[in-house]
């Protein structure tokens, strides 16, 4: 019998299909439609931090520079309060296989893919991680389908995106290429069931423990080089893996002191679904369109359970402009020689205001740097945006316009970040979680979970379901 | 080669109203299983070996994006910064 495969019925035998691609049965870990087993699941996953070292190693991933930028430090010294400003390093995840962090998340997933026999992987993205996935499956033998939103409907691309597209066909991939719409995720999971490859998801506990290098190695790089932590480790922030990943390493080296402080794009009033705002965003990821209702809901994925949880890692969450990450782009080319993409400098953009804060004996790490080419670097983007109706002009970073203006400083002192009030993720997750799994009543381990995936005190959460009219069993 | 995956009133509830108005779109490439000309129905099988059909849309598609002609609000940035970095060295 022939399958039906509209979205309805696709949608319905979600939870089968993401097990079997994924070889995992979620139900062990699953409490209640609220909560389960986070660190438990983490476990499972049994790739230790020694274990994802080894695997990367064998195909050339993580243990990539800690470059120190003395001349923006120098710049930020200078715009700074006597005595202020703290010395600015990156780590130039640029020099992965394929030219981004992302080959960390990719090469676990794919590695367990190859081990447990599955002929091909899979994976629903617009990002760099199709280019890492598609690498890494190169490397071990394996077949490869990425699946993308490229495309508006009248079949203009996004230049970033068209540009990773050509870079995952160029490791040999297929790339499926949709216009927008959430349903790349239909598409997906179409394809994982047609061909029963293995769903590299962004969002499992391998693609995770895959970072998990990268905080490590940090905290090591700086204990070598400077004897101390970073005060804080800047983390451009979209899906919410990086944060997580980068966080759960540093605690694993004991990194204890340091600040995860949370950076994206202000893209504030675009829709991320919509066919007419898609091509009026110039930056394609590390923007609040998925910041933030990832930080907020992070079970709206491709896996029954997200291992990407930003809200229980992160200390702050910051934004910046895209007029300033495109300024930062420039700056780290002309002063620094180090010519790199622009999404990836979101968090060198926020860690040039951050430092500011701090004395010139603390250390900031920005944690990524990402590849540059033809339609991923600021002249396309910026020429795409003016194609597309977007005022170019110099001028103060605060009168910008996501979709509307960007303005890209005039003065280096210009650059700032604005403060997303942590409590407004908080309140925003708890109300999502009400909401999204229908529960009218919770019981203490529910409120237990909640507390510890928003990284609040119970009493904060049982506060505010109060409010929400939830109530709690067991109290009188 | 181009298929139309869900017209717009099969799409997902979820699109804002502008979206739902298309079609949800999708292009693959593929080396082409038999003769057809742009606008035909065509057999592709494609680099992870799948065998799909659809509208054949371009032949020996390539890639034209590229970084377009300079952008002067991006141009004075270097000049600018140099220039602040010979003013003397900071305080602390």
């Amino acid at each position: 019998m022939a399958r039906d495969l509209s979205y309805k019925a696709v949608m319905s035998r979600r939870k089968e299909i993401m097990e079997k691609a994924l070889g995992m049965d979620y139900s062990e870990f699953i409490r209640s439609p609220l909560a389960f087993d986070y660190e438990s699941m983490m476990e499972k996953v049994g790739y230790s931090l020694e274990r994802v070292r080894a695997i990367q190693s064998e195909v050339g991933v993580g243990s990539t520079p800690l470059l120190e930028l003395r001349n923006i430090t120098e710049l930020v010294r200078k715009t700074s309060r006597p005595g202020m400003g703290a010395r600015i390093l990156v780590k130039d995840e640029a020099a992965n296989p394929s030219g981004s962090f992302k080959d960390r998340r990719a090469s676990v997933s794919v590695y367990h893919a190859k081990v447990h026999g599955y002929r091909g992987v899979l994976a629903a993205t617009s990002g760099n991680y199709g280019a890492a996935v598609a690498s890494q499956a190169a490397i071990r033998g394996l077949d490869c389908i990425i699946v993308q939103e490229t495309f508006d409907s009248r079949h203009v691309g996004q230049p970033e995106i068209v540009e990773k597209s050509r870079k995952c066909e160029a490791f040999g991939a297929e790339v499926v290429q949709l216009t927008v719409g959430p349903e790349l995720f239909y598409v997906a999971l179409m394809l994982l069931e047609e061909t029963g490859f293995f769903n590299a998801s962004l969002y499992s506990p391998f693609g995770i423990a895959g970072i998990e290098t990268l905080g490590y190695e940090i905290a090591q790089q700086c204990r070598e080089r400077y004897g101390k932590d970073p005060a804080y480790v800047v983390v451009t922030h979209a899906g919410g893996g990086n944060v997580t990943g980068t966080a759960r390493g540093l605690r694993k080296a004991g990194a204890l002191r340091t600040k995860v402080i949370g950076a994206s794009v202000d893209l504030t009033g675009l829709h991320m679904a919509s066919d007419t705002d898609f091509n009026r965003k110039s930056f394609t990821t590390g923007h609040t369109g998925f910041g933030v209702p990832f930080a907020t809901w992070p079970d709206r994925t491709d896996v029954p359970r997200n291992a990407a949880r930003p809200l229980r890692y992160m200390d702050r969450y910051v934004l910046v402009t895209q007029g300033e990450v495109f300024y930062v782009t420039q700056a780290l080319a002309e002063v620094e020689g180090l010519e790199r993409g622009p999404a990836g400098n979101t968090s060198l953009a926020a860690a040039i205001a951050l430092a500011r804060e701090l004395p010139q004996d603390e250390l900031v790490v920005v944690q990524e740097t990402e590849y540059t080419g033809a339609g991923k670097h600021p002249q396309a983007q910026l020429n795409f945006a003016k194609q597309n109706g977007v005022i170019v002009r110099r001028g103060d970073p605060r009168e910008n316009v996501p979709g509307k203006v960007i303005v890209i400083p005039e003065e280096f002192s210009q650059l700032h970040v604005t403060e997303f009030p942590m409590e407004k993720l908080r309140k925003s997750y708890l109300k999502n979680a009400v909401e999204r799994t229908g529960v009218k009543e919770v019981t203490p381990e529910e409120v237990r979970f909640l507390a510890e995936d928003s990284r609040q005190s119970e009493d904060e959460v049982l506060s505010y379901l109060e409010e929400l009219g939830v109530k709690v069993l067991g109290k009188a | 080669m181009h298929n139309i995956i869900l017209k717009p009133g099969e799409r997902s509830p979820d699109v804002p109203a502008d979206t739902a108005r298309t079609p949800l779109q999708c292009w693959m490439k593929g080396w082409a299983l038999g003769e057809a000309r742009v606008g035909e129905r065509v057999k592709i099988r494609t680099p992870a070996g799948r065998t799909v059909e659809g509208t054949l849309a371009v032949v020996n598609p390539g890639y034209t994006h590229s970084f377009g002609p300079s952008v002067p609000e991006l141009q004075g940035i270097g000049e600018e910064l140099r220039k602040l970095l010979r003013e003397g060295k900071s305080s602390g």
